[in-house]
């Protein structure tokens, strides 16, 4: 065969080579899409009437009222503020030895599946879920909302930073080893350097989400400014509702941008 | 000094690395270790100094049986062996003076090496060893911001700052280019004559192993296929360890590329080593 005859008969290959299969898969696909949108039941005069109430319930909170609930937003906010950093901080510095352990490069496999165990186990159930548990053991308050934040930093900040450990150069470390440093030295010298910027930027970027989890946590009665939002709904109070809404967006853009900062300036 | 008898290195994969490898090199040898690609010349060296676990044999440094010391006794022996890599394996985010300093992890105690406290007589030595590979005025620059040449430099000083009995280089020249690896290979052989090391030098460039090696070793998957002076270098030999090619350009080169070098690089080299 020639390699213009060739060229002419060229395709790229196919994502799924069998025809028979692609076109199963790719029917299969629509044909439940087909069938799926024909259970859904939708009232739409109830719809239409439903983006009335909607728009309703929005204009409730306008105007915005900061004054006059201001004691219970700014304790709630202090409450929430504190939570965020005292469990960033307790939670990332138990989620460095989680992570050495999860790391398969570094931890004898009992030790990695038991770390990877804990992580599996913080990163499944929703925070939601876990400060209900938090609640009903520590009752209602900021130290169920901590606990819960701090649980989830570990299993955050340990998969991920035990991802950062397992893509080091390995060469690095041998090197390290090489010399006849200890198991510690190993990891301050080989490893540390290396995880280092990473580690740095993720603990900014779970600040970040710890203190909007805190507002969400409130819901439950986790404490923080949460549960002044949830207090104020409760009683139709709705424009000091859409105060500590815009407050709580203020917070989390500028935490985001800060820890955007910190992550761009340690890369 | 190093004496290296049956040893054999089979990976959990099945791959048979060393098959029965048996071999001496006594004290101030400098040895080149050659072969293909998958030879067993990196296994070798990093069985030395258990980097690697052998699968049988034994290793002995002077009256040290290697193989058979536990975690902290390996430790302990691994300070009397420098190791210099490929692509150079500096901690790149360390600055030059802490990869140098790192050569002295194994004498100090993790709180010392945490706040790099080490004593002043092993930064002086660095500071004297950076000297002379011509690095003195690098001290404070982190480690990737260096060339290649001087990133291996600053590898060289941390094997030996060790103070070793031995040196295993491996591939020492593989990123590099001619002349850096000319000047590479030429300062690793001036410091271990200087020193007394004996060193094992992993290398795939033949003319190069020729050029500054007194011995040849050659690997074929994994079994010693020659041992002799480079002058005993034949195409035969040659074919021996890698397989049939035209060798003659080979061995030619290794002699033409030391009359080749003008004398201005010449004296560029000495006054950068100086």
């Amino acid at each position: 065969m020639d390699a213009a005859a060739a060229a002419r008969a060229w395709r790229p290959p196919p994502l799924i080579e069998a025809a028979w299969l692609r076109w199963a898969v790719y029917g299969g696909a629509l044909l439940y899409a087909v069938l799926a949108l024909g259970t859904l039941e939708v009232n739409w005069t109830r719809a239409a009437e439903g983006l009335e109430r909607g728009g309703r319930f929005l204009g409730a909170f306008f105007p915005p009222d900061f004054v006059t609930h201001w004691l219970e937003i700014e304790e709630g906010l202090l409450e929430s503020l504190t939570m965020t950093v005292t469990s960033t901080v307790f939670g990332v510095i138990l989620s460095v030895p989680v992570a050495l352990g999860a790391s398969r490069n570094l931890a004898p496999m009992p030790i990695y599946l038991f770390c990877r165990g804990l992580i599996a186990v913080s990163r499944t159930f929703q925070e939601i879920i876990i400060a209900i548990l938090f609640v009903a053991m520590f009752g209602f308050g900021p130290l169920a909302g901590m606990l819960t934040l701090a649980f989830s930093t570990i299993g955050f900040m340990g998969k991920l930073l035990a991802e950062d450990i397992e893509d080091i150069e390995k060469s690095q470390a041998e090197a390290v080893r090489a010399t006849g440093a200890s198991w510690f030295q190993l990891l301050a010298w080989g490893i540390q350097p290396q995880v280092l910027p990473r580690f740095i930027g993720l603990s900014a970027y779970r600040f970040d989400i710890n203190f909007r989890e805190s507002a969400v946590l409130g819901l439950v009665g986790a404490g923080g400014i949460g549960d002044t939002l949830n207090s104020s709904l409760d009683r139709y109070e709705f424009g000091t509702s859409a105060a500590i809404l815009l407050i709580i967006i203020a917070i989390v853009m500028v935490c985001e941008y800060t820890s955007g900062f910190i992550r761009r300036a340690v890369q | 000094m190093l004496v290296i008898e049956g040893l054999t290195k089979r990976y959990a994969t099945g791959d048979l690395a060393l098959d029965d490898v048996s071999l001496t090199v006594p004290k101030g040898q400098v040895m080149a270790l050659i072969g293909p690609s998958g030879a067993g010349k990196s296994t070798l060296i990093r069985c030395v100094n258990r980097l690697v676990e052998p699968t049988a044999g034994t290793i002995r440094l002077g009256e040290t049986v290697l193989t058979a010391l536990g975690d902290r006794a390996l430790r302990r022996a691994r300070r009397r062996m420098g190791m210099i890599f490929q692509e150079y394996a500096l901690v790149e985010r360390l600055s030059v003076m802490e990869n140098v300093l790192s050569g002295r992890l194994g004498y100090v105690g993790f709180w010392r090496s945490w706040f790099r406290r080490f004593p002043l007589a092993d930064i002086e030595e660095a500071f004297r060893l950076l000297a002379r590979v011509g690095l003195d005025h690098m001290v404070d620059k982190r480690a990737d911001a260096l060339s290649g040449g001087q990133r291996q430099r600053v590898g060289i000083v941390r094997a030996l700052m060790q103070d070793p009995e031995l040196l295993l280089v491996d591939e020492p020249t593989a990123s590099l280019d001619p002349k850096t690896s000319r000047q590479i290979m030429r300062l690793i052989i001036e410091l271990a004559k200087e020193r007394g090391l004996a060193a094992i030098i992993n290398i795939h460039d033949v003319a190069l192993a020729q050029q500054f090696a007194e011995r040849i070793v050659g690997l074929h998957a994994g079994r010693i296929v020659f041992d002799g002076p480079a002058s005993d270098l034949t195409p035969e030999v040659l074919t021996t360890i890698y397989g049939e090619e035209d060798w003659s350009a080979t061995i030619r080169k290794a002699e033409d590329d030391d009359e080749d070098e003008p004398p201005a690089v010449e004296a560029a080299r000495i006054a950068a080593a100086d």
